[in-house]
């Protein structure tokens, strides 16, 4: 509460002075540092630049040999109009987006995992089934997990998708930022696919930078707003668009890591076992001091 | 190892009754209902989806299960830490509550996990995430379910030891196990107040820890609960409902069993609780009107709604009424008032992991399939049957029959209940 606030200004405080000197916050906060190297992989989503075309959900399930959708199945462009959450099938999928005011004008995104620097889910999972890769990737491994499906409960961007049809093996499924391909040196299926350039695959620097690169260049197609670049903490991957962000299916999220809301009450509570260990002394020696008179012979060793 | 006004002694009544007809029935169709969940899968037996990843069996079966468990450390800190001797007679009663709630949330659990037969892996140190609440939650649920049962050994030694007589070819085990429960009971007798301060220690941390599971959802959680106080208010209400459970429990199970209640005793333990339903609900508040939260109350919601409920009928009207000494010193009063505050917990960690909890892109709104509540009523029918089985087993119960003025000193144990399995 207090010390929540008091924290909040101190983050608000190092995001300025991070914008000012121009080095990533994720750095500059000496907080927990989310893992990532100054030159982790990333993608920028241009969704002025975006056609709907659908190729990335295509490609995505192709590689990922997600679903056994027809290719054809995937050029039906009307899909979009109706907005579609990412699924156990479909790591990826494009919305069409319109303002209440304005039917005439629509914009499409493309949604997947976000890969954040400092991911909730990650921060949830008690086996470490989901960790963050120092090259970006938010990567999982089914071998480890139990399926508790507290990952869907912590992510902030609602992305993993759960096969609860398969009574034995179910696993949480999300994009894997193609992390097969960018071990070869290749860029992520979507991307590569993309007829538009929509999509940029980079170190997450030289994408920020390209990313205010054109919103200064050309300030009446975009929106002056990286979304991504400080949302819950910062992500991987990063959206430009041409209004405010708030129509573009993408939840307002503010700077704070979501895993900083519980790990810093777990960490006080846990810090070396001390207060552990102290309540466990206290009681001991409350036990051994109220013993009565009549008493039994307890050899308590607090 | 102490001393105690009735020395506890398995019941002797009847294991059939109606009741017990009825349960049965209900823990079978429950039964079923589990192993259609394992054999079909999550999907084919729920209505749990991307967005709804929790529902009834993690809100009920496994948080307020939990809770409400909470009287087996509360009574243990009270009689055994501050040594308020003569509530010991309640202690074997919430120990045996407390182990098996803890064992049926467990067994709730498994069914919500989709790789049940994971459960094992946060024992294994190369799988430790010590950032995740979780992973505290589920190690310190572990530990306290195996200090539980270590706690009730001694009470399987007291009925058994010196006449270990298992059935058929088993026989040849008897001497065996017979000297395993006599080394326990050497071992324990002079050991056991370290497990029991590890009882409650380890209950405050997985107490509160469960509070702190939902801080990790601030944009999905009405901020009617989300706080950081969570864990804070989370073990204020765990020890809050611990007397009341047992109070509950007594009283219903000396009308089932024909005993008489101990009303002295339950009077006594009930004085407590409205002390801390006042310091719950004070937290609370505060913690409301700290974050400009006080609005949400009345905004007509479903959640502000049930937050009314929650506070109104499951704190105040029960702190309202054990503040009156007749109502602490009436069977009525005293069961009205822990029903509530039963009620009152339990619906608060409904309240935090399913009521509160507003998904991003919601689809449709959850609501239980019959399945899922099924198997939660078949899981709290077994609870009670194996829970009549086990005080017709074990020294548990101290009551003196409802008719006996006097505690009559039995030697030779009763006569063994049979068919304590379903």
């Amino acid at each position: 509460m207090t010390l929540d606030r008091r924290e909040m200004l101190r983050l608000a405080g190092v995001g300025c002075a991070a914008l000012a000197t121009g080095v990533r916050p994720a750095d500059a906060a000496k907080e927990p540092p989310g893992p990532v190297a100054p030159d982790a992989f990333a993608v920028l989503v241009d969704t002025v630049a975006c056609i709907g075309c659908r190729k990335c959900e295509w490609a995505c399930n192709v590689e990922n040999r997600l679903s056994d959708a027809p290719a054809e199945s995937f050029d039906d462009l009307k899909v979009v109009d109706t907005p579609r959450r990412p699924d156990h099938d479909a790591f990826t999928i494009v919305n069409r987006y319109r303002t209440p005011a304005d039917h005439d004008h629509s914009w499409t995104v493309k949604l997947q995992c976000m890969h954040c620097v400092d991911p909730a889910c990650a921060s949830a999972c008690l086996v470490g089934a989901l960790s963050k890769d120092e090259d970006g990737p938010v990567g999982y491994d089914a071998w480890k997990c139990i399926g508790c499906r507290y990952c869907m409960i912590a992510c902030p961007f609602q992305i993993p998708a759960y096969e609860y049809a398969k009574p034995v093996e179910p696993r949480v499924r999300k994009c894997t930022f193609c992390e097969p391909r960018l071990d070869e040196g290749r860029s992520p299926a979507c991307v590569a696919i993309c007829p538009n350039e929509a999509l940029t695959f980079g170190t997450r620097q030289e994408l920020l930078d390209a990313a205010h690169t054109r919103i200064q260049g050309t300030p009446d197609r975009y929106f002056p707003h990286v979304y991504g670049e400080f949302e819950a903490g910062g992500t991987c991957w990063l959206y430009l668009a041409p209004v405010d962000f708030k129509y573009t299916g993408l939840p307002a999220l503010d700077e704070k890591p979501i895993p900083h809301h519980t790990e810093r009450i777990q960490h006080a509570i846990f810090k070396s076992f001390v207060p552990p260990l102290a309540l466990y002394g206290v009681l001991g020696l409350i036990m051994h001091a109220l013993r009565g008179e009549d008493g039994h012979q307890e050899t308590h060793r607090g | 190892m102490v001393k105690h006004h009735h020395h506890p002694k398995p019941v002797t009544t009847r294991f059939f009754s109606r009741g017990t007809l009825v349960l049965m029935a209900l823990a079978l169709a429950g039964g079923s209902a589990y192993l259609y969940r394992l054999i079909f899968g999550l999907a084919a037996a729920t209505n749990l989806d991307n967005q709804y990843p929790w529902g009834i069996w993690i809100s009920i079966d496994v948080a307020s299960g939990v809770a409400l468990a909470a009287g087996g450390f509360t009574t243990a800190a009270l009689a055994d830490i501050f040594h308020k001797e003569k509530y010991h007679a309640i202690v074997r009663p919430a120990l045996l509550t407390a182990m098996l709630g803890y064992t049926f949330a467990v067994i709730g659990l498994l069914a919500d996990l989709g790789r049940y037969y994971n459960v094992w892996h946060p024992m294994l140190p190369s799988m430790w995430q010590g950032d995740s609440v979780l992973f505290e939650v589920g190690i310190c649920v572990i530990i306290y379910l195996s200090v539980l049962y270590i706690e009730f050994l001694p009470i399987v030694a007291e009925r058994f030891m010196g006449r270990v007589n298992l059935p058929g070819p088993l026989r040849i085990f008897n001497r065996v196990v017979d000297s395993w429960l006599t080394v326990c009971h050497q071992f324990l007798s002079r050991f056991i107040s370290l497990f029991i301060v590890a009882g409650v220690v380890l209950s405050c941390l997985h107490q509160s820890s469960l509070g702190t599971l939902m801080v990790i959802a601030p944009t999905k959680v009405h901020p009617l609960w989300y706080t950081p106080t969570l864990p804070l208010l989370f073990l204020m209400s765990a020890i809050a409902v611990g007397f009341p459970m047992v109070i509950f429990e007594s009283i219903l199970a000396s009308r089932s069993f024909k005993l008489k209640p101990e009303r002295e005793l339950l009077s006594g333990i009930a004085l407590y609780t409205p002390v801390l339903l006042a310091a719950y609900l004070a937290v609370k508040i505060a913690d409301l009107v700290e974050r400009d939260a006080v609005g949400y109350v009345f905004e007509g919601s479903v959640q502000s709604v049930m937050f009314l409920i929650e506070v109104g009928l499951g704190v105040v009207a029960p702190l309202v009424i054990l503040l009156s000494r007749r109502a602490r010193n009436s069977i009525t009063g005293l069961f009205t008032a822990s029903s509530l505050v039963i009620f009152g917990v339990a619906l608060n960690r409904i309240n935090v992991f399913l009521v509160s909890y507003t998904p991003l892109y919601p689809v449709k709104q959850y609501f239980p399939s019959p399945l899922e509540v099924l198997v939660t009523i078949g899981l709290i029918s077994t609870l009670v049957l194996v829970y009549r089985a086990m005080v017709m087993i074990f020294p548990v119960i101290a009551a003196p029959p409802a008719d006996a003025p006097r505690e009559v000193l039995v030697t030779a144990p009763p006569a063994e209940p049979k068919g304590a399995t379903s």
